[in-house]
């Protein structure tokens, strides 16, 4: 399964929500399917995009908010599993996509391909709906679940080690940023 | 607890008449009172945190969102959240309001605080980020407000330090 497929897979659904993702092939990918005023890519702070979903979530009860996360950003702020899940915000998705790998810097293993299970974390954490998908069908199926709004939701997807040809794109951060914010205030002024 | 609650108080509601509506906090003896106060705060948003960095995700979604928000850390909590002060705030821009417990500082009984002390503002100066002392009960008020209009207005963090002198009854 590639990543890549996975978001396309799922494109279409994310126009009304808030969007967050980790820096390298995540948000490259995203990019490469086409940019929209919602989608926030953190390029930097490895760990940090569940804790700016978290505050999103909080702060805007009445939005959809989904962070697309990696293993190996996820693995620097394991405690942010357990603060979600604290506060179990009803509208956060929270997707990891495990490629087992540091893709964007050589391609080194991580601790999932070892053994460590994100899925089995997140679950111990306290997070109240949590699995792991291995087709983009059953990953489809998980997110448009997810968007129903139940319960926090946590998907941890496994996808091949396969990233895109360029990583830097022509959105420059504080563009994307002042964007982002500015398409949240027009949300409210709505 | 000889923790001052008179001077907690006071701090805790300066930051209200900022609009301050959401604390990310990571429990230290001094911060007890205002953790409490805002635990007990139903127009407030506390969120209690693992580790003080999730603070600056935490802080920066909630600005993205429009709402005002402050972190409650100890001095080593500054520490542990420097990567995501300089690699997110100080990158994306993104106004964060630091209220520091400033342990192992003059006074500093525990010998486990008093490395963090020594390196405290050499490390808020190295970083740039404007810093004032909260030392007085007179100035308290009006420095919140005023480090707040500055996080807002430069769009970066602004720390400002609880001392021994505002916090501790000895």
């Amino acid at each position: 399964m590639l990543r890549l497929d996975c978001l396309r897979s799922v494109y279409s659904e994310l126009e009304n929500c808030l969007v967050v993702t980790i820096m390298g092939a995540v948000a490259a990918e995203l990019q490469s399917l086409g940019h929209r005023p919602n989608f926030f890519y953190l390029q930097h702070a490895m760990g940090l995009a569940s804790s700016t979903g978290l505050g999103l979530a909080l702060c805007l009860p009445e939005q959809t908010v989904i962070v697309f996360d990696g293993d190996g950003s996820l693995l620097m702020n394991l405690g942010s599993l357990s603060t979600m899940a604290r506060y179990r915000p009803r509208n956060l998705i929270h997707i990891v996509f495990d490629n087992e790998s540091l893709l964007s810097v050589g391609g080194f293993p991580t601790a999932t391909g070892t053994g460590t299970d994100l899925e089995g974390i997140s679950r111990a954490s306290g997070s109240p709906r949590v699995s792991t998908v291995r087709s983009v069908e059953s990953f489809k199926a998980a997110v448009s679940d997810a968007m129903q709004g139940r319960e926090l939701t946590t998907i941890v997807a496994k996808v091949e080690a396969r990233g895109p040809a360029a990583y830097v794109t022509d959105l420059t951060l504080l563009e994307n940023r002042f964007q982002f914010r500015r398409h949240i205030q027009s949300l409210k002024a709505r | 607890m000889p923790v001052s609650a008179t001077n907690s108080k006071l701090i805790y509601d300066a930051l209200k008449e900022c609009d301050i509506r959401l604390v990310s906090a990571l429990p230290e003896t001094w911060l007890v009172h205002l953790i409490r106060s805002a635990d007990q705060d139903p127009d407030m948003i506390l969120v209690r945190l693992a580790k003080e960095e999730e603070g600056v995700g935490i802080s920066a979604g909630a600005h993205f969102a429009g709402v005002k928000s402050a972190m409650l850390m100890q001095n080593h909590g500054f520490l542990a959240s420097i990567n995501g002060i300089v690699s997110f705030a100080h990158l994306y821009k993104i106004p964060l309001l630091m209220l520091i417990s400033y342990r192992g500082s003059l006074g500093e009984r525990d010998p486990w605080q008093t490395q963090g002390g020594n390196v405290t503002e050499p490390l808020l100066r190295a970083l740039r980020i404007p810093y004032f002392s909260l030392d007085a009960v007179d100035t308290v008020r009006k420095r919140v407000r005023q480090a707040q209009t500055l996080a807002e207005s430069s769009l970066q963090p602004v720390a400002l330090l609880l001392t021994r002198d505002l916090m501790w009854e000895e």
